[in-house]
C-alpha cells in the first residue's frame, strides 16, 4: 500500500499540488483524473522522488520513507512511464533497457537482458522485439518497452500518465488488459487519463485533483460519468455539440495520384486521389501508421510528393516547401507537439512567434508586439501557464497543446490540418476544441481532422475518407455510415467491395 | 526539485536566474579557478601570489601593458564571435584556428600581389579576401553537414592543421621573402596594406571592427528573425521544418558567417599588427576562442569582456616566460577556470537555501 499525506508542491508563482492526500491498495487500478494544469502529473513526479514536495509525507507499506531522486523510489518499487519518453532513438530496446538498469544492479550481458524481456513481455502479455531500435517502433510500442523496463526494474508500484491519449483503441484495449494481468499478480497501477470511459470501465477506484487539491476519492463501482466530470470541473457541463451536416461543393484542394515515401524510404503514400470541399471537415479515419501521418505531411508541404499532382485554390502547389504553403494559409497540429509543433526550450511567446516572426516588416522581430498577442491568445484559450517567460516544458501536457491549437488556429488559415488534436486534453477542453473546430469550419476554414477516435470522426465531420495501407479504402457520410463499415474499411476492405458483398 | 545537503541547509531548483546572480558566480568561479590554479604553482616552489601580482602588472598595470591586452584581446574576441554564432545553432565549429590562418592567407595574396594600390582600396580588397577565405574554410565541414549531418566537429577540427601547413609550404616555398635570411615569413607588407594603429601603441583599427561586429550580431540574435530562426534551428530541427525555416540554408549561411568572422580575425593580425605572413601567427586564438565563448554563455557583449581578461593572461603569462616559467602555465590557468566556471554553473540553475522549520 502507497500512501500519500497532504502533500503540497510549490513551482515559482503556482501551488501545483495543496494538501494532496492519496492511498492507493495492493492489486488495484486507481485512476487519477482532473483538469488540465490540475496537478496530475506533479503529484506522480513527487511520488517516485522526481520532485521533492514542499510539504507532506509518503508511507510506503506504513512506513515513512523520503526520496531524493527517481533511483530512491525505484528501489522501493515505484515506476513511472511519463507523459513524455525517455529513449534513447537509436539504440535498441534491450540497449536501452540496459541503460537505466546497470545503475542498480550490474548486469551488463545483452543476452541476458533481451531474455529477461521476453520473459517479462510474455507473462504479462506485452510482445516486442528486444532487437529492433527504438525510432523503428510505433508509440505504443514504444510505452510497452518503458512498461517491461519498470517491471524489470522491480517495480510493484506502477504509474502511468496519460498512456492511451497517444494509443489506438485496440492498443488501449491490450494495455488495460496487461494492467490487469499485473493488478491480479499483486501490483498496484495508478493511471491518469482524460478518457471516462475508459476509467470506469477498467479501474477499481478514483481521485479526482481540482486545482491542484484533492476533491475525493470514489470507487469506480458506485460512480458515473455525470459526477466524475462534476468533480473535475465544479459544476455541470452540458454534453456535446451537435453539428450540422453540410454539404459543400467549392474545391479548395486537389490531390491527384499523389504518392509519398515515408521516413524509411518505403512507399507510405500510393495514388491518393482526393477533393477537400472549402467549409467542410474532413475527417481520415484508419489505423495508426496507415499513411495518415504522411498525407497530413504532404499536405502541409513537409513531405514532397513523389508522383501526382497538388492544386490549392485552382493553382498547382505540388512543388511548393512548407514556407510557401504557411504564406497560403495551411496551419498545421502535428501529431508530436513536443520536437515539431512547438520547441519546448524556449518559452511560450517565442514559441508562439513561430507562426508569426515572418509577418513583422523588415528584417527585425517586435518582441513586443508577439508578447502582447500571445497574452491575448493565452487568455482566450484559456491556457493555463506560470509565466509567459518560462520554458514550454514546464506547462502541463493538456496547456502544451491547447498552446498549440491556439497558435494555429488564431493565424488566420483557410486549411488546418489537425492530427490528433485532442490528445491530452481535458474533458473541457476537447469539447471547447470541438466547438472551435466546428464553428472555425462555419465561417468558411477547412478542417482535415486526422483521428483514431471514431467518436469524433462521426460526431464531427462531413465526410469521412478511410485509410489502409496508404490507400483510400472509401469516403463515407457519417449519418449514412456505420462503425462497423469504417472499422472493415479500416481493416483493409474496400468499399466498393464491401457494397458488392 | 531540492536535494539534501547538510543538516538545515539544502540545495533547491531554481527556475529564473537573474543577471546580476549571474555575474556573480562566474566572477567567483573564475577567482577560485585562479586559486585552484595556484595550489599546483604552490607546488613549484614559488609564491602563486607574486605570480598573480606579475600577471596583473605586466597585463594593466601600465599603458604598454594594458594597450599589449588590447592588442591580444582583439583577435581572441573575433575568433570567439565568429564560433559563439555557430554554437547558437549547435553547430560545433572548433576550427576557428583554420578559419583564422586562412583568412590571413586571403589578406596576404592581395597584400603581396598588389601592393601598389591605394590603401583605401587595398584594405577593403584584404578585408574581403579575409573574410571570403575563412568563411569558404568553414563552409568544407559544412556542406557534408548539411546535405548528409555528417558531424562538423572533426571535420573542422581536422581542418586546422591543413590550414596551418598550407601557411607553412607558403612561407617556406613560394612566398618567402628573399631577404628574410631563410626564415619562414613572407616580405613586409607595403605601408597601403597595414592598418593603422592608435599612437604608439600596437592597438590596430581593427578595435573598431570588433565593437561593430560585437554590437551587429547582438542585435541580430536578440532582435532579427534570422536569429530567431538560429535559435529554433539549434533547438530542435524538426521544429525548423515545420515553421518552414530552411535548415540547410541556415547551416551553410551560419558557418559561413561564422568562419569568415575568424577570417577577419586573421586578416587583422597579418595586416593590423605583424605586418607579414609567417609561420605561427597564432598561439591558438581560435582554440582559446572557444572557451571565450562558452565562458561568455555565446553573449557577444560577455564575450568583449572575457576576451579582455583572457588577453591579459596572454600578455601575463608572455611575461612570465621571462621570469622562467613555461608558457603552458597559462594553458593550465585557462583549464583551470574553464572548470570551474563549469561547476559554477550548477548554481545558476541551483539555489541553496535554509530548510523552514
Ligand atoms: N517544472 C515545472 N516548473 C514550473 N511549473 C510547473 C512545472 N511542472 C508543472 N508546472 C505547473 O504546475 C501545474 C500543474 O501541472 P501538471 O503537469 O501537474 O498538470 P496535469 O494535471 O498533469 O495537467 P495535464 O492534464 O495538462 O497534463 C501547471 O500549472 C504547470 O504549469
Ligand atoms: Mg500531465
Amino acid at each position: 500500500m502507497v500512501e500519500m499525506r497532504k502533500i503540497t508542491k510549490e513551482f515559482p508563482g503556482i501551488l501545483a499540488n495543496d494538501q494532496v492526500s492519496l492511498v492507493v491498495n495492493k492489486g488495484e487500478i486507481h485512476a487519477l483524473l482532473g483538469e488540465n494544469g490540475a496537478g496530475k502529473s506533479t503529484l506522480m513526479s513527487v511520488l517516485t522522488g522526481l520532485y521533492r514536495p514542499d510539504g507532506g509525507e509518503i508511507f510506503i507499506e506504513g512506513k515513512r520513507v523520503e526520496f531524493s531522486s527517481p533511483k530512491d523510489a525505484v528501489k522501493k518499487g515505484i515506476g513511472m512511464v511519463h507523459q513524455h519518453f525517455k529513449l534513447v532513438q537509436p539504440f535498441t530496446v534491450a540497449e536501452n533497457i540496459m541503460l537505466s538498469i546497470k545503475e542498480l544492479k550490474q548486469i551488463y550481458n545483452l543476452k541476458e537482458i533481451e531474455r529477461q524481456i521476453i520473459g517479462q513481455s510474455e507473462a504479462f502479455g506485452l510482445s516486442i522485439d528486444p532487437k529492433a531500435k527504438i525510432w523503428q517502433l510505433s508509440v505504443g510500442e514504444q510505452q510497452r518497452v518503458e512498461i517491461i523496463k519498470l517491471l524489470l526494474l522491480g517495480a510493484e508500484f506502477l504509474i502511468l500518465d496519460e498512456p492511451t491519449a497517444v494509443l489506438t483503441p485496440q492498443e488501449a484495449k491490450a494495455l488495460y488488459t496487461t494492467l490487469q494481468k499485473m493488478a491480479v499478480s499483486g501490483k498496484s497501477i495508478v493511471i491518469i487519463s482524460h478518457k471516462m470511459n475508459e476509467v470506469m470501465e477498467n479501474t477499481n477506484s478514483i481521485t479526482v485533483l481540482r486545482d491542484g487539491r484533492s476533491i475525493g476519492t470514489v470507487q469506480t463501482k458506485t460512480t458515473n460519468e455525470k459526477e466524475l466530470a462534476k468533480m473535475m470541473v465544479g459544476r455541470n457541463i452540458s454534453s456535446t455539440t451537435g453539428k450540422t451536416l453540410s454539404a459543400k461543393t467549392d474545391i479548395l484542394m486537389t490531390l491527384a495520384n499523389v504518392s509519398a515515401l515515408g521516413d524509411n524510404g518505403l512507399l507510405k503514400l500510393k495514388n491518393i486521389s482526393m477533393d477537400i470541399y472549402k467549409g467542410e471537415i474532413l475527417g481520415i479515419a484508419g489505423v495508426d501508421g496507415n499513411g495518415q501521418k504522411e498525407l497530413a505531411e504532404t499536405v502541409a508541404g513537409l513531405r514532397s510528393a513523389k508522383q501526382g499532382a497538388i492544386s490549392f485554390c485552382g493553382k498547382d502547389c505540388t512543388k511548393s516547401g512548407r514556407k510557401k504553403r504557411i504564406n497560403l494559409g495551411i496551419s498545421y497540429v502535428p501529431e508530436d507537439r513536443m520536437t515539431t509543433g512547438l520547441v519546448t526550450e524556449l518559452n511560450a511567446y517565442e514559441n508562439v512567434a513561430l507562426k508569426s516572426y515572418r509577418k513583422y516588416p523588415g528584417p527585425f522581430i517586435s518582441w513586443d508586439k508577439v508578447k502582447h498577442d500571445s497574452e491575448q491568445l493565452i487568455e482566450k484559450f484559456d491556457v493555463r501557464l506560470a509565466s509567459m517567460s518560462n520554458p514550454v516544458k514546464m506547462m502541463s501536457g493538456g496547456n502544451i497543446q491547447k498552446l498549440l491549437l491556439a497558435r494555429e488556429i488564431e493565424s488566420n488559415p483557410k486549411l488546418i490540418i489537425a492530427v490528433y488534436p485532442m490528445r491530452g486534453l481535458d474533458i473541457g477542453a476537447t469539447d471547447y476544441v470541438r466547438r472551435l473546430l466546428i464553428g472555425e469550419s462555419e465561417k468558411g476554414i477547412t478542417v482535415l481532422l486526422i483521428s483514431e477516435d471514431l467518436e469524433d470522426i462521426l460526431s464531427m465531420t462531413d465526410r469521412i475518407i478511410v485509410m489502409h495501407g496508404g490507400e483510400i479504402m472509401g469516403v463515407v457520410k457519417p449519418n449514412e455510415t456505420s462503425r462497423e463499415e469504417i472499422g472493415l474499411m479500416m481493416a483493409g476492405k474496400r468499399k466498393v467491395d464491401l457494397h458488392e458483398a | 526539485m531540492k536535494r539534501k545537503l547538510l543538516g538545515s541547509w539544502e540545495i533547491k531548483k531554481t527556475n529564473t536566474s537573474s543577471g546580476l546572480k549571474k555575474v556573480v558566480i562566474s566572477v567567483t568561479s573564475i577567482i577560485l579557478g585562479l586559486i585552484f590554479a595556484g595550489l599546483f604553482v604552490l607546488l613549484t616552489g614559488k609564491n602563486p601570489l607574486e605570480l598573480y601580482t606579475e600577471i596583473v602588472q605586466s597585463s594593466v598595470g601600465s599603458i604598454y601593458g594594458l594597450s599589449e591586452t588590447i592588442v591580444e584581446m582583439i583577435p581572441l574576441a573575433l575568433c570567439s564571435l565568429g564560433v559563439s554564432l555557430a554554437f547558437r545553432m549547435q553547430l560545433w565549429n572548433i576550427g576557428a584556428e583554420g578559419q583564422f590562418y586562412m583568412g590571413a592567407f586571403g589578406a596576404t595574396y592581395f597584400a603581396l600581389f598588389f601592393s601598389g594600390l591605394p590603401k583605401l582600396v587595398l584594405l577593403p580588397l584584404m578585408l574581403l579576401a579575409g573574410l571570403i577565405c575563412g568563411g569558404l574554410w568553414a563552409l568544407i565541414p559544412a556542406l557534408p553537414k548539411a546535405f548528409w549531418n555528417v558531424n562538423e566537429t572533426i571535420s573542422s577540427l581536422l581542418l586546422n592543421y591543413v590550414a596551418y601547413l598550407w601557411i607553412a609550404y607558403l612561407v617556406y616555398g613560394p612566398w618567402k621573402d628573399p631577404k628574410g635570411n631563410n626564415f619562414p615569413l613572407t616580405k613586409p607588407f607595403s605601408d597601403n596594406g597595414t592598418i593603422p594603429v592608435f599612437g604608439n601603441t600596437r592597438i590596430s583599427y581593427a578595435l573598431f571592427l570588433m565593437f561593430i561586429i560585437a554590437v551587429i550580431l547582438f542585435f541580430i540574435l536578440k532582435h532579427s528573425k534570422w536569429g530567431y530562426e538560429i535559435r529554433v534551428s539549434g533547438s530542435s530541427r524538426k521544429a525548423a521544418d515545420y515553421a518552414g525555416m530552411s535548415y540547410i540554408k541556415n547551416v551553410l549561411l551560419v558557418m559561413f558567417l561564422s568562419g569568415s568572422i575568424s577570417g577577419i580575425a586573421g586578416m587583422a593580425e597579418v595586416s593590423g599588427v605583424l605586418h607579414r605572413l609567417q609561420q605561427t601567427i597564432s598561439p591558438g586564438y581560435g582554440y582559446t576562442a572557444i572557451l571565450i565563448a562558452l565562458l561568455a554563455r555565446l553573449n557577444p557583449i560577455s564575450i568583449l569582456l572575457v576576451s579582455f581578461l583572457m588577453g591579459g593572461l596572454l600578455v601575463g603569462g608572455y611575461s612570465l616566460q621571462t621570469s622562467g616559467f613555461p608558457s603552458s602555465m597559462v594553458s593550465m590557468f585557462q583549464g583551470s577556470i574553464l572548470f570551474f566556471v563549469l561547476a559554477g554553473e550548477m548554481f545558476n540553475n541551483y539555489r541553496l537555501v535554509r530548510k523552514k522549520a
